[in-house]
């Protein structure tokens, strides 16, 4: 059983669309969606909650993909602003480049950036893994409280600030660490767990290239006579 | 939230479907942006006599004739209008810094919009769609134009409060984002003997910018210089006769995205406002980086050119 259905966002809309992945897709036999057109559309494929596979083909726009359970979706193309975020489970490929807030506050699953990725990366991500073939921007990582962000790229200003327990590798030049982000030796552990991301990721780089950031933890108790300054 | 649009026509062919490849530009970015909407749009006619002033009706029924007649008569110039609804392109030799001050004393009822030799600037209030459609945008030809479709969060929702802004000649600003230091930035320029039409953080960015070219900066100078004095979230577009030029803050909070093309060079606050556009989904779409200057020059000839980009 692998049967497929498409939709033409030129013809139907989102919200349409969603509502058949929400409410007719799970215990059906279609195992394949493919959507046309997305034209920059926003929360395309957003709220998924079953094992299927969705090709969007084309840019898509905000929040595509977000709150995803189960599913693996690939855009062929570029999204907006905050792709994957709050996913739970499965995957998110995308082969173009993504906008700001890729994997914000995701809790589980694997996301994929096969190009770059702008500011604010993996903002409070909360488990899960972010991957990025190319680059990231600035704020990338900021107050992530668990799950791995790997960037085989450059990391922009202000790498993991305010970092929780998240662990980010990053295979190109830092900008500059956000506050309390450390460098810490990269440790056997820490090269299978990138070999094994980077292979899920389709991605080929040596994973012993690349450089360990995590948390200091000096921000995680008060210290009066700091006097605010970190 | 509010919307930018910006097109910069790339091959000579096309500048006679400008707006018409602009609308759809608009109407999307309504969503961003429903209270107003406005467009500068940049034609330089060859042979043309004096400047153009683009005016606002702002209140009743307009009686164009009597302000052509009136202006003839008392600034005893050359003129033509080319009405447009209640939006006007007065063509005239008068001295420009004449122009304002007749206007406030005959007709105050009639708003100043844009002075300059290529542009012509329309703004009102209601949906970016209906605006559009208002003042016929898809009849629009030439080089280049920029739009906003403002949901307005700092000051009221009135035709002088949408964007773009314009000060000086030739040169408009339009800007998704907010300035929190428009206040001290207004106050040192009004002590400077600048003048100012509404409460607006984006007039203090653009009056800020054009007073920097005053003082001799180029446009880009004059950005640079801003990443010091203007404290907030943008993203600006702006336009001259020349160019169109894109800059986002340090932060970059505010989206924009661009799609490059032999043809074109389109700026969106997201990319579905450019979806429409022929040939981009082979475009070269790219977001710009915090705090680049984005410089795109206007051509003569049918010859696309490189993009000229200035850290």
């Amino acid at each position: 059983m692998s049967d497929t259905i498409d939709f033409d966002l030129a013809r139907v809309s989102v919200r349409e669309l969603n509502r058949y992945l929400h409410t007719e897709l799970p215990g059906s036999d279609v195992t394949r969606v493919g959507i046309q057109n997305p034209n920059g559309l926003h929360s395309i494929a957003a709220g998924l909650d079953c094992e299927v596979e969705v090709d969007i083909h084309g840019h898509a726009g905000y929040f595509i993909a977000g709150m995803n359970k189960q599913a693996k979706v690939t855009v062929h193309g570029n999204v907006g602003w905050s792709v994957g975020e709050n996913m739970m489970s499965g995957e998110v490929r995308v082969q173009g480049h993504a906008s700001e807030s890729a994997g914000a506050s995701s809790h589980g699953g694997l996301l994929v950036i096969g190009g770059d990725a702008s500011s604010r990366c993996g903002i409070s991500l909360k488990g899960g893994s972010v991957v990025v073939a190319g680059d990231v921007g600035h704020f990338s990582a900021f107050m992530a409280q668990a799950g791995t962000m790997v960037v085989c790229g450059n990391a922009g200003a202000n790498l993991g600030d305010s970092l929780y327990e998240a662990v980010l590798y990053v295979g190109g030049a830092i900008d500059s660490l956000g506050a309390d982000a450390r460098e810490e030796p990269l440790e056997a552990s820490d090269v299978e767990t990138l070999r094994g991301l980077l292979a899920e990721s389709g991605i080929d780089a040596d994973a012993e290239n690349f450089r360990r950031v995590a948390s200091a933890r000096s921000l995680y108790h008060w210290n009066a006579e700091a006097h605010q300054e970190y | 939230m509010c919307g930018i649009v910006g097109l910069l026509i790339r091959r000579s062919e096309l500048r006679d479907s400008l707006g018409q490849l602009a609308v759809p530009m608009l109407d999307c970015m309504g969503d961003r942006g429903p209270d107003s909407a406005g467009l500068a749009v940049f034609d330089r006619q060859a042979d043309a006599k004096g400047l153009g002033f683009s005016l606002y009706w702002d209140c009743g029924v307009p009686d164009w004739d009597a302000v052509l007649e009136h202006h003839r008569e008392v600034l005893g110039t050359d003129a033509t209008l080319d009405v447009n609804g209640d939006n006007a392109l007065l063509r005239s030799t008068a001295v420009p810094s004449a122009v304002p001050g007749w206007l406030q004393e005959h007709w105050p009822g009639v708003d100043l919009l844009s002075v300059g030799e290529s542009i012509r600037l329309f703004k009102d209030e209601g949906h970016p769609r209906e605006i559009a459609s208002r003042y016929g945008f898809e009849s629009l030809t030439g080089s280049h134009l920029v739009g906003h479709t403002r949901m307005a969060t700092e000051s009221m929702v009135s035709p002088a409060h949408a964007h773009p802004f314009t000060a000086g000649q030739d040169f408009c600003l339009v800007h998704n984002g907010s300035l929190s230091n428009p206040n001290s930035v207004r106050r040192r320029l009004q002590r400077r003997g600048i003048t100012f039409e509404t409460d607006n953080d984006t007039e203090a960015g653009c009056r800020y910018l054009e007073w920097r070219m005053r003082e001799g900066d180029s446009l880009e100078e004059a950005i640079e210089s801003s990443f010091e004095e203007l404290d907030g979230f943008f993203t600006f577009l702006m336009a001259t006769a020349e160019k169109m030029v894109l800059v986002r803050d340090a932060f970059s909070c505010k989206p924009a995205v661009v799609a490059e093309t032999d043809d074109y060079v389109a700026v969106g606050s997201e990319f579905r406002a450019l979806a429409h556009l022929p040939g981009v989904a082979d475009a070269n779409v790219y977001e710009p980086s915090p705090k680049m200057i984005y410089s795109w020059s206007v051509v003569e000839t049918g010859t696309p050119q490189t993009t000229a980009v200035v850290s």
